[in-house]
Parts: C-alpha cells; structure tokens; sequence
C-alpha cells in the first residue's frame, strides 16, 4: 500500500523551538513557521522593543532562508537575478537588495553577501523561501554557477541593539571592531569553529547575525550562551512582535506589506538600491518605462494625530474624506511613543506635513505625513 | 491572579460587577495576559447605550485589536478616563482598572453570565487547546 500523502500544509518549527517554549514564549504561526512573537517573562513586546533600541535584544530567526551560489560566473548570476550592484562588493562585505520579475516588482527583497571570490549567499524571507530558490535556480541555468538551498542548515540568531557589540565580542575571537556595518566575517563563536558573523539586521539598530549549525543542542547551547553574556548589558530574549515594531519604526520593508509582486522598486521609495547603471538585470526595462512614466502611488510615513492606530490594509482619505490609499503597515511604536504607519498614496499627498485621514472601523482619525524612517539610531561619536 | 467571586464573566472575556442597577465593567486578566502590552483603548460616551452581546468599544495591543463586547444592557453613566493616557494600567491589574460603569436595563441578564468558577474552567480549556 502506498503511503498516505500529507495534504495539510506542515508547520515547521525552528531548532530553537523547545528552548521557546521553555522560556514561556508566546507562539504564533508566521509564514508557515511556529514562532515565539513575544516573551512575556522579560516583559512582552515593548520591553523587548526598547531593550534593542537602548542596550541588546536577540532573536532566533531560524526561519529566514540561505541561496547560496558559487562559481565561475557566480557574480553574472547575482547580477542578473537582483537589483543593486554586486560587483561592488568586495569580500566579506554585504547589500540590501531585491530579486525582481520582469514588470519591476518584487520576487523578495534580499542580503547579498560575498562570501568569497566567487561566492555569494543570498538571505531571503520566511515566506518566500521555496518561491526564491526556484526563481534563483530557473534564472541562473545559463550561468557557470552552483545554486544550493542552505535554508535548512542554519540556525540564524540576530543579536541587535548597541551593546550587541560588546556582547558578542565576549563570545569570539573575531575583532568586531574590525568588522563595519554589512560586513560579514567568520570566527570562532562559543567554541564553533568558522561561525559566520554578519553585521546585519531587521531592527534599526547595530547588531549582528550569527549562522551556526542547525541541530537543536547547538542551537540552544548557543542561545543559553548568548543569553548568559549578555546578562551584565541585560540582554532579553525578543520575538517577531518585537522585531516588526523595530522594522517599521525603522522604515525597513516587510514583503507582502511594503513590497509585493505588485508594488514595483520606485513606488516602494528603494531608488537607492536598484542600480540602473550596471548590466541587464531582471526588471530593469519594465523600470526603464515606468521611470518615465512617473509613479502613481508613493510609500509614505504617517503619524495619527488624533487618537487611534492604523493598521494593515485600513483605508487612507484626503482631508475630505476621499479614499486615496491604503496602509501597510501600522502600529504603535514602542520607542517613539507614537501611534506611526506606512501607506501608499499618489505623490501629491506625499508632503511632508500633508494631513490625511485614516479609517479606523467607523471613523475618519487626522494623521499626518512625516519624514522617514521614524527612528534613526544615533550616529556614533 | 483570582477571579472574584462577585464578578460574572463572559466568553468574550468581560467581566462585570453589579450592585443593584448599578454595574462596573471590565476585561479580565486572561484577556489582558492573551493581548500582551495594551496600549489604546477606545470606549463609548457617556449616556449612550450599549447592548448585552454587542461590540461597545475596542481594546488594542501592540500586535492586535480586539472588540469588546458588551456583558449586559444599560446607559453608560461613567468612563475610566486615565485609561485613555494610561490603558496599561489593564495589564498591571485587569480586575480594578475598569472600562465604564453603566446603570443596567435588566439586572437578570447577568444570570446568564458565568460564575469566577465557570470562567475559570472555560479559560483553562481554552488555554489548553
């Protein structure tokens, strides 16, 4: 008798999962994957919030997906398939772009990391990974290069905030100081020999990415380790709640909010990442065209001036009442202490300033565009 | 944190005091503690009226909204105001910070409602599943 199929979609689970559960994590299911969204233990999400923007904060996120290409025409494959310019980047040094389809709107945004002469491993989202890795692999048949799906063999932990440094310092031989802001090296960490170390992440703050082997002792091995160094900066757990309250304070996109298969690279403001100067990339004549045509809706900042939060997917009104946009992402912001969101609307209520309504349930509540991003860390002195 | 006994609840997660015709409402520690850090919450005006089992306002955390469903009928005659400045103040103690007070229409509504010890037991099935 054949074996019976599975047909209900599986809720995968990180290697960190029980060491979650342990520490009383609240679960939710996001994208597929079982995940902690908060820990109220350490306070809950505004606790954590704060401790990132204020001193450290660490995430497990397991779930984000690893493409790695490698070989002799490994940077003509990454040209290709994305959008800023990789030819830029020297080894060990890191970008923020976008894998893009032919009408210029977005496959996922990505970090490309050169890892090597002629190897790159590209971070993709939760939500996307199987969708990437067939978009990466169909595109790039016609390169000299090695496509592999390392999703699976990381446990991913993001320690962020400003004492992230210090934190981490305790725990590798590396020289972090050595390491600037999207660079990536590899180090001794927590006795694991040739760790991964990106100065990466999701937050608005400093922080760094570690990429350590996916097995659950060593992965909470790890976690326990990083948790225990950190308590003298009182570093605390975080969860997704915390890490989505970050981005958008931060202005950082989120796919299937900001960005989507919908929303092309000049509406969603990532002009600077998108490298119309360098070889033919996927998208870039749909780009071309709609450059030239000029944008019809524009991502801006919002914060409510009246009572109320907006939130995804509420409709935004001119000051007459006229429905004009949508937002994407909305939330109170736990550093800032304000009611903020993202939305898209035409280019002529994109003023700073400009009031706009949004429609909260049955009422019209006053906000108004402000500059983005909401929050920008302090530079260093 | 205990459920008094002189409250009723509902399964939305309300709970409501009575003292004749006179009824204080609120949400309960399950609800704050399932919301997490509550930081907006929206209630009616004085003087208007809400009905047993209809939204009367609306309770926000930083991760969701969630309605709020009136446990009884009556005439709202008083707001928590400092919950409009302070609405932590739900998740620091669910059962003394109150949502409104409101003069009821029909006092034997609340016996429909569910005793601390029913709630209890419906929150802890809940909770398990």
């Amino acid at each position: 008798m054949p074996a019976v199929q599975a047909t209900t979609p599986i809720i995968r689970k990180t290697a960190l999962y029980n060491t979650h559960r342990q520490m009383g994590a609240k679960m939710v299911e996001f994208n597929g994957w079982e995940m902690p969204v908060e820990y109220p233990s350490v306070g809950g999400i505004i606790a954590e919030h704060n401790a990132v923007r204020t001193s450290v904060g660490i995430f497990d996120v397991s779930h984000m997906g690893d493409i790695r290409l490698a070989g002799p025409e490994a940077l003509a494959a990454v040209q290709h398939i994305s959008m800023n310019d990789a030819s830029r980047l020297a080894v060990g040094q890191a970008q923020y772009s976008a894998l893009l389809y032919p009408q210029g709107t977005f496959v996922d945004d990505v970090i490309v990391h050169r890892l090597g002469q002629d190897e790159y491993l590209l971070v993709i989202n939760a939500g996307t990974r199987e969708k990437d890795f067939s978009w990466v692999r169909d595109h790039t048949r016609d390169f000299d290069c090695e496509v592999e799906n390392f999703s699976d063999d990381f446990t991913q932990i993001a320690i962020q905030g400003p004492k992230g440094v210090d934190l981490l310092q305790k725990l590798t031989d590396a020289d972090l100081s050595a390491v600037k802001f999207y660079r990536v090296t590899r180090g001794r960490v927590c006795g694991l020999k040739n760790t991964l170390i990106a100065r990466t992440g999701y937050t608005g703050e400093d922080g760094f990415e570690i990429y350590i082997p996916a097995d659950e002792n060593t992965s909470a091995m790890v976690w326990n380790q990083v948790l225990q160094a950190g308590r003298e900066f009182g570093v605390v757990p975080c969860g997704l709640g915390a890490r989505n309250t970050l981005r958008l304070e931060a202005k950082l996109a989120l796919y299937g909010h900001e960005i989507s298969d919908t929303i092309n690279v000049w509406e969603a403001g990532l002009d600077r990442f998108c490298k119309m100067e360098k070889p033919d990339f996927i998208g870039r004549h749909a780009l071309e065209k709609a450059k030239s045509t000029g944008v019809g809706r524009t991502l801006v900042g919002l914060e409510m001036i009246e009572r109320g939060i907006a939130r995804d997917g509420y409709k935004v009104l001119d000051e007459e009442g006229a429905e004009i946009g949508y937002v994407t992402s909305g939330s109170y912001a736990p550093f800032l202490k304000k009611n903020i969101a993202l939305a898209y609307v035409p280019p002529q209520f994109a003023n700073d300033r400009t009031i706009l309504k949004v429609q909260i349930r049955s009422q019209a509540v006053k906000a108004q565009v402000v500059p983005t991003p909401f929050y920008n860390r302090p530079k260093k002195v | 944190m205990p459920y008094p006994t002189d409250f009723k609840y509902t399964k939305e997660h309300e709970w409501i005091k009575a003292d004749g015709k006179n009824a204080t409402v609120g949400i309960t520690n399950y609800a704050q503690e399932s919301l997490g850090d509550i930081v907006f919450v929206e209630l009616p005006k004085v003087g208007s009226e809400i009905v047993a089992g209809k939204t009367f306002g609306s309770v926000e955390s930083v991760k969701a909204v969630s309605d709020l469903y009136a446990p009884a009928s009556g005439v709202v005659t008083e707001v928590n105001g400092e919950l409009a400045t302070a609405p932590e103040k739900i998740n620091k103690d669910a059962h003394s910070a109150w949502l409104i007070k409101i003069t009821l229409k029909n006092p034997s509504e609340l016996n429909s409602l569910l005793s601390a010890q029913d709630y209890e037991k419906f929150v802890s099935e809940e909770a398990g599943n």
